[in-house]
């Protein structure tokens, strides 16, 4: 580790569990979120929404509903005017030859044509939220339905009902990307192991739903909107164009964000288009508040995908190369562009050595919600192919689980490694850094795998079987293109740290307050640190992609460094010695070796802004500064995941009796926060393992929208995670860091696939687990399957 | 619908009056008519346990109750919690030091849901902890940290009742 950043002397707050700042405001209630917005005269929005995955629009009435009492407005598409017009597309394709991309956005309201369950079609404005409901029920919507897409396969059938007339099939892009040859390794391979693999549709399901409130002042021509946003700049940026206002008028607040987990890095939702021009059209604040089962609806989702992938091993079990071909689910529009099966594409890689690689994906419009990153962003398809394909190989080749993979670990000395696949940032996939062999033999060591085999460890109470699994997975994390922080020292001598990035729980209040106090020699609960708000910082991107310690953390790295060095500058000329003398403890500058001799920070910043006197030319007032931070590319995370499962075999429940995570996101800022998203990521990799899948019929409609039939994990199934940690610092960035929001969330079902088929070995010879989530029931029917294939003995 | 019903209802402390319909969730009645907004809705199922305040004492889901049911009782709210000085409630310190919350959305309806539960329970091991709990959905936090905190409050409370001098109780792992 470097030492530049640190005050000299001063103890450090990077590395330690600094508690958080930002608890006791959450603790007691008084943070605000935006459902505790509500300026005075504020109106209420609901929406009407469509009951068909697919029909023609013939008609929509709202003349009862704007004569309901209290109703101020109902507006259709119509009523939108110029306004109505489809979303812009928010990531463009990379650049891949032959790649094959079309662009079709949500838009605010539907005209014409529906095309998922629960897209707006009009809009009522009352003066309660009960009120608008009591009159959007009186909106009457006339639709034709049309046969609906919702399998892919049959999407992409000659003569499947289109979802976008205009097009002549349901292919949304379709991809290739390929590496060495892989014809070649086919023809030199002892073994070729090709399954199907299937990974099911879930949702994010942040506790707290979307919403947003905009207020119109029309006297300063200024719109101001909280939103439960990951990205407001370009919120705000958007939406300025689209109000026709200058962006320095507009001002989006994302205040405390009750979870994120990637769909409120979806923009230009529907309900985000439409409530800040009802704000301007009525003069009065508007209100949405998404209802849970709106959630599930209108929220965006992710993961179905469908991957028929082949690899091609020497009778050792090296990989000498894999095809897969896939297709991936991106609902009814495509706005995110290909960042998730982008990433299923390059994460398939994972800690190994594959020299042979062809990869192809077909992204299919369906009838359905709309796919856009979901925690892990189709890193968990990747994973979850490889490491099954490595597993059934074990088993093919006699090999141990454990040993095939470090058969194929890429070595220490194999870094930078470029993997000649695009990744989604448009840079080639290269692993920065990464020492894959050491985690893994730790959590063999850790997890007790050797004990594990024994077979008295198999058998649990009362016919229950145990089972083991171990998985590697590589993630590529804090990608660019920038972001920006501004750092400053106030007179009084707290420090005052602003980005732009959003924060949904990650404590950045408390992470970023450490870099700033280890810069500049103060206590991290003496920095104030301020994201999420337009009219405090405008540069910026979002939280997405684990990148906000990454870019961000660094962005608040290189402020601080700079307002440091003008605290050091500055205090030499009073103290009047060399700026080399200086050091900077505990909120003072002062003379090393001389304590008694300096000057707080507060004062130094009062006389870095005089009121009279002059000023050299040149200089800058006040100790303050802006930094920003770009990475040419991504850093590479990596870990193992380790777990113990025990089956009941009659009613095929799973309780998980361990759960290990080894990991390595670099340097750690604050080991108690990374911890909490390692435990928080595996509990919803558990959900999408075994709790969670969003089930449709054959007309698209959704079947399990509530929270009483679709199941989140709950204290009672999450098992205590043990954790352990390697550092190895990523050369990209000054702070070393790399991401970890969404680790824990990738491999587990992997790990949990493993663990379930040797558990169930000995009742069911060649299971094979290929599809994610299970549940008892399906569990069950894959064993009996195995069992009658196998002629199997009774559990 | 527009029938309204007087309640006089005391909440915190303090006695509210006011006329409602009688379809209005107590949790909008406190969130929206009394400015309480640190009870916060997640699901207006049943289900997630955030709205949780305690009805009479007893922890109930605003969501599930209308305000109009509330006529006649106390209702306390995660802003009562912490004490006058600001100082955070022993359970509250203990979510803070062992980092029981990431977002903080769900968390004023675990603390509502704990309260009740220690009273009742003040020596409770891990697995009562997380049954206690299981009613309230937390989707930051994978729970460990929540049930570390519960343990570690269940400890300070116990040793504040016996030994009011005793501070500074470590968070255990």
């Amino acid at each position: 580790m470097s030492g530049d950043d640190r005050a000299d002397g001063g103890a450090r707050s990077v590395g330690r569990d600094v508690p958080r700042n930002e608890d006791r405001l959450l603790l007691t209630g008084r943070a605000l979120f935006v459902d505790d917005v509500e300026p005075t005269g504020t109106l209420h929005a609901a929406f009407v929404r469509s009951d068909w995955a697919h029909g023609r629009l013939r008609g929509v009435d709202v003349t009862a509903a704007r004569a309901h009492p209290g109703v101020v407005a109902a507006w259709t598409a119509e009523d939108l005017g110029d306004y109505w017009a489809p979303g812009p597309l928010l990531v463009s394709p990379p650049p891949i030859e032959r790649l094959e991309f079309h662009a079709r956005t949500q838009v605010p309201l539907a005209k014409d044509k529906v095309r998922h369950v629960g897209e707006p079609i009009a809009v009522v404005i009352a003066e309660s939220r009960y009120l608008a409901e009591d009159a959007a029920a009186l909106v009457e919507v006339d639709v034709d339905p049309l046969p609906a897409v919702v399998d892919l396969e049959a999407g992409l059938e000659p003569g499947a009902p289109l979802v976008h007339d205009d097009l002549e099939s349901n292919l949304s892009a379709r991809v290739v990307q390929e590496r060495g040859d892989w014809e070649a390794a086919r023809a030199q391979a002892d073994l070729l192991l090709a399954r199907r693999l299937r990974y099911d549709r879930g949702a994010a399901a942040a506790i707290e739903n979307r919403g947003i409130v905009a207020e119109w002042d029309a006297r300063a021509g200024e719109m101001t909107i909280w939103d439960t946003t990951q990205a407001p700049i370009p919120i705000r940026n958007g939406l300025a164009r689209m109000l026709g206002l200058s962006e320095g008028r507009v001002r989006v607040v994302a205040p405390f964000i009750g979870g994120g987990f990637g769909p409120k890095i979806m923009m230009f939702y529907p309900e985000e288009v439409v409530i800040p021009w009802a704000a301007m059209t009525l003069g009065r604040p508007v209100k949405w508040i998404e209802d849970r089962r709106e959630n599930f609806f209108a929220t965006t989702q992710e993961r179905l995908q469908i991957h028929d992938a082949e690899i091609a091993l020497s009778a050792d079990g090296r990989i000498l190369g894999v095809k897969d071909r896939f297709l991936h689910d991106v609902g009814a529009y495509d706005p995110y562009g290909l960042t998730v099966p982008i990433n299923s594409q390059c994460t398939l890689l994972g800690p190994y050595d594959v020299p042979a690689y062809h990869s192809e994906f077909l992204a299919v419009f369906t009838n359905k919600t709309i796919v856009s990153p979901v925690r892990g962003a189709g890193r968990q398809h990747g994973v979850f192919v490889m490491e099954r394909l490595l597993d059934l190989a074990a088993r093919e080749l006699g090999i141990d689980r454990v040993e095939i993979r470090r058969r194929n670990f890429l070595p220490p000395d194999a870094f930078p490694h470029d993997n000649n696949v695009i990744y989604q940032d448009f840079a080639p996939l290269v692993y920065d850094s990464g020492n894959y062999r050491p985690a893994l033999e730790k959590a063999v060591e850790r997890i007790g795998w050797k004990e594990w085999r024994r077979p008295e460890m198999r058998r649990g109470e009362g016919g229950r079987r145990r089972g083991i699994g171990i998985v590697n997975y590589v993630e590529g994390t804090g990608i660019g293109p920038y972001e920006g922080a501004r750092v400053t020292v106030e007179t009084g001598g707290r420090v005052r740290v602003v980005t732009g990035v959003g924060t949904q729980g990650q404590g950045h209040f408390t992470s970023f307050a450490q870099i700033a106090a280890d810069a500049l020699g103060v206590d991290p609960a003496d920095v104030d640190v301020v994201t999420g708000d337009t009219r405090e910082f405008h540069w910026g991107t979002g939280t997405f992609a684990s990148r906000s310690m990454v870019v961000a953390g660094n962005a608040v790295h290189a402020a601080a460094s700079k307002v440091r060095e003008k605290a050091v500058e500055r205090a030499a000329a009073e103290l009047g010695v060399e700026e080399e003398a200086i050091e900077l403890a505990d909120g003072r500058a002062f003379v090393r070796g001389e304590p008694a001799c300096g000057i707080g920070l507060g004062e130094l910043a009062v006389k870095a802004n005089p009121l009279r006197g002059a000023v050299r030319g040149g200089s800058e007032p006040g100790l303050e500064a802006s930094g920003y931070f770009g990475p040419e590319r991504g850093a590479t995370a990596s870990g193992v995941h380790a777990c113990v499962v025990e089956v009941d075999t009659e009613t095929m429940d799973v309780e998980i009796v361990r759960y290990l995570v080894v990991h390595d996101c670099g340097r750690i800022v604050n080991p108690a926060i990374v911890e909490g998203q390692i435990q928080g990521g595996v509990a919803m990799g558990i959900g999408n393992a075994f709790y969670e899948m969003l089930v449709h019929d054959e007309s698209g409609q959704l079947l399990n929208a509530s929270f009483m039939d679709y199941l989140l994990p709950t204290a009672d199934v999450v098992p205590r995670i043990e954790t352990a940690h390697f550092e190895t610092p990523s050369p990209l960035n000054p702070l070393g860091v790399k991401g970890v929001g969404e680790a824990g969330a990738i491999p587990v079902a992997a790990a949990f696939a493993q663990a379930l088929e040797d558990a169930l070995a000995p009742i069911a010879p060649g299971l094979e687990i290929r599809e994610i989530p299970l549940k008892p029931s399906r569990l069950w029917e894959l064993v009996e399957a195995a069992r009658a294939r196998a002629g199997g003995e009774a559990p | 619908m527009s029938q309204r019903f007087p309640v006089r209802v005391t909440v915190n402390g303090a006695l509210h009056e006011r006329e409602v319909e009688p379809r209005l969730l107590l949790s909008d009645f406190l969130r929206h008519d009394l400015e309480l907004a640190g009870t916060h809705v997640g699901c207006e199922h049943g289900v997630c346990g955030a709205c949780t305040v305690l009805l009479d004492g007893r922890a109930v889901r605003s969501c599930l109750v209308f305000a109009v049911q509330a006529d006649g009782a106390e209702v306390t709210t995660v802003e009562a919690l912490a004490g006058p000085d600001d100082e955070l409630h022993p359970l509250q310190a203990a979510f803070h030091e062992a980092h029981g919350l990431q977002c903080g959305f769900c968390t004023p309806g675990f603390l509502m849901t704990l309260i009740p539960f220690l009273a009742e329970n003040p020596d409770p091991d891990e697995d009562t902890i997380r049954r206690a709990i299981s009613g309230n959905l937390c989707r930051c936090t994978g729970y460990h940290n929540i049930v570390k905190a519960v343990r570690a409050a269940a400890d300070r409370m116990g040793a504040a009742a016996h030994e009011p001098a005793e501070e500074d109780v470590r968070v255990g792992g």
